[in-house]
């Protein structure tokens, strides 16, 4: 399950370690994370914003594990990945790059790459891709494809979108 | 009001496919009366219709006078002007001086005749509202298939929020037909060419320019912006391949070449096999988003000497009902 979670960290170097260290003790995996540094607290703390999966039912041992850090645990939400996307890359599509590409969705936190095909051209040609792609919203969604489209677009593919995507309508609406 | 019964004349300028598909078509309709066709070489005078039509089929001149185009559009008397010759997109010549010169002698211009349009809508919609007569395009976009009257006539009341579609033809019998056969783009465009779908020079079809054009001037009539072609992003289709094609059709969709009026883009998208847009072969199909109507989609012939010939019939036809 995808969680994020807004704490509150003191104020002096190294206090990230007691977070990463009770997820991973779990079994959780670090996504994203997030230092707001400019909005300090009046309890001269950090808010941080972190992505993480974890399974459910690890959820309050961790959240122990993180007071017992002196992590101050402000908001836990679960994140669901209700919105999918179908994007078609064109173009000399090197297997590293697309390792990379889908790294860098991933790590939003908010938004994934579950599934690849990659169609493998005769010699020379180009090859191409589709690649579907989950996120927790239609913001996120449109967000994750912006970017996917802008890393493509650098590496001279062709991006092939939705419709949807941006379109009339502004794409179909959050399921809620 | 005039005499109903006095003829409506037209000139016929440029007789290529569209220009003999217009000759065609209005031999039907009362009261229209052809009074001048003019090619790129000569003019033919009061013509009989099937006979030009026989003689160009030959091979033969129409002509017979010495009267060019421009001095049919200049001195001979008659209510509309059929702009019809080659679009040029680079200066809507020599399409753009019949335009101005016909408004200017206050005579309607009735085109398919994009690049006049794209190079000047401003200027020539403003002549025409300044010389009190009509600029009608509607055979500019998705030939057959109505749309900007349709706007204009049928919608007018409704605020028009976008416009996107399918707007050409020979990319979208290429597209279609890679997808339902696994054919390769070269492939495919080679039958193309054969059939008559594709020019020798596919550029301007397959790069998106055309669909551009389109975007283009439903920009500048519904959205009130004065954009040009550098203003769209075009992306075309010489790029997609035959296994993408498949891809996207394995998770449900087809991809189409689709104009954006109101994004300015013209790109290639994925779009579900279910959508209104998913229209095959050359069909063009438009999706017009209003404030109270919703969302509109026509489709139909999007090219084609007679089909663009009757979109042309329409606007004279209704230029005639408010003469009358
Ligand atoms: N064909 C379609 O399905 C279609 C659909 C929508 C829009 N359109 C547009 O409609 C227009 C006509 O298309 P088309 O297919 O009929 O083109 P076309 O077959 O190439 O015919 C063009 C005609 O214009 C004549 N012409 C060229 N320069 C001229 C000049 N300076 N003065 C008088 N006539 C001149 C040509 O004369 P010659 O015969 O002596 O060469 C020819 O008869 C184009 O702008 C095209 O983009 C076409």
């Amino acid at each position: 399950m995808r969680i994020s979670m807004d704490l509150e960290l003191k104020d002096t170097p190294g206090q990230l370690i007691h977070v990463l260290t009770p997820v991973s003790a779990l079994g959780g995996n670090v996504l994203s994370i997030v230092h707001h540094h400019d909005k300090k607290t009046f309890r001269n703390t950090v808010p941080v914003y972190v992505i993480f999966d974890i399974e459910e039912h690890k959820l309050e041992e961790l959240q122990e594990g993180l007071e017992k850090n002196g992590v101050t645990v402000v908001r836990i939400g679960k994140m669901r990945l209700r919105e999918r996307a179908h994007i078609l890359l064109i173009g000399h599509i090197i297997h590293t790059d697309l390792r990379q590409t889908i790294d860098t969705i991933d790590s939003t936190g908010f938004a994934e790459v579950q599934d690849l095909s990659l169609s493998m051209p005769a010699i020379d040609g180009p090859s191409s891709a589709i690649v579907t792609i989950m996120a927790t919203g239609n913001e996120e969604l449109k967000t994750s494809i912006a970017l996917l489209k802008e890393i493509a677009e650098r590496k001279d593919l062709l991006v092939i979108v939705p419709i949807d995507e941006g379109g009339l309508s502004g794409g179909q609406n959050n399921a809620g | 009001m005039q005499d109903n019964s006095s003829p409506f004349k037209l000139a016929i300028i440029g007789f290529g496919a569209v220009g003999q598909g217009v000759a065609r078509v209005v031999q039907s309709v009362p009261h229209l009366e052809v009074v001048a066709i003019a090619d790129s070489k000569g003019v033919a005078l009061t013509p009989d219709l099937e006979d030009v039509l026989a003689r160009k089929r030959k091979g033969k001149s129409i002509a017979n006078s010495d009267l060019t185009a421009l001095d049919v559009i200049r001195t001979v008397d008659h209510d509309v002007v059929v702009e019809v010759t080659p679009t040029n997109i680079e200066n809507g010549e020599p399409g753009l001086t019949h335009f101005r010169e016909a408004l200017k002698n206050k005579r309607n211009v009735v085109t398919s005749n994009k690049g006049p349009l794209v190079a000047a809508f401003g200027e020539l919609t403003e002549l025409a509202r300044a010389q009190g007569v009509a600029l009608r395009y509607e055979a500019t976009v998705g030939g057959a298939m109505p749309i900007i009257n349709l706007i204009r006539d049928t919608l007018a009341g409704t605020q028009v929020l976008g416009i996107r579609g399918v707007l050409n033809g020979t990319c979208n019998y290429i597209l279609t037909r890679m997808a339902e056969e696994a054919l390769e783009y070269d492939q495919v465009l080679s039958e193309a060419q054969d059939m008559g779908i594709a020019e020798a020079d596919p550029t301007y079809d397959v790069a998106g320019i055309d669909t551009a054009c389109k975007v283009v001037i439903l920009a500048n009539a519904f959205f009130n912006r004065q954009v040009t072609f550098a203003d769209v992003n075009v992306i075309g289709i010489e790029q997609i391949t035959q296994d993408a094609l498949q891809l996207a059709r394995q998770r449900g969709f087809m991809v189409k070449l689709i104009g954006d009026v109101q994004e300015l883009t013209v790109a290639p998208k994925l779009i579900p096999l279910g959508h209104p847009l998913n229209v095959s072969g050359t069909l063009n199909a438009a999706s017009i988003l209003t404030d109270t109507a919703g969302e509109i989609t026509v489709a139909g012939k999007g090219a084609g000497s007679i089909e663009t010939a009757s979109a042309i019939l329409s606007d004279i036809l209704s230029l005639m009902r408010e003469r009358d």
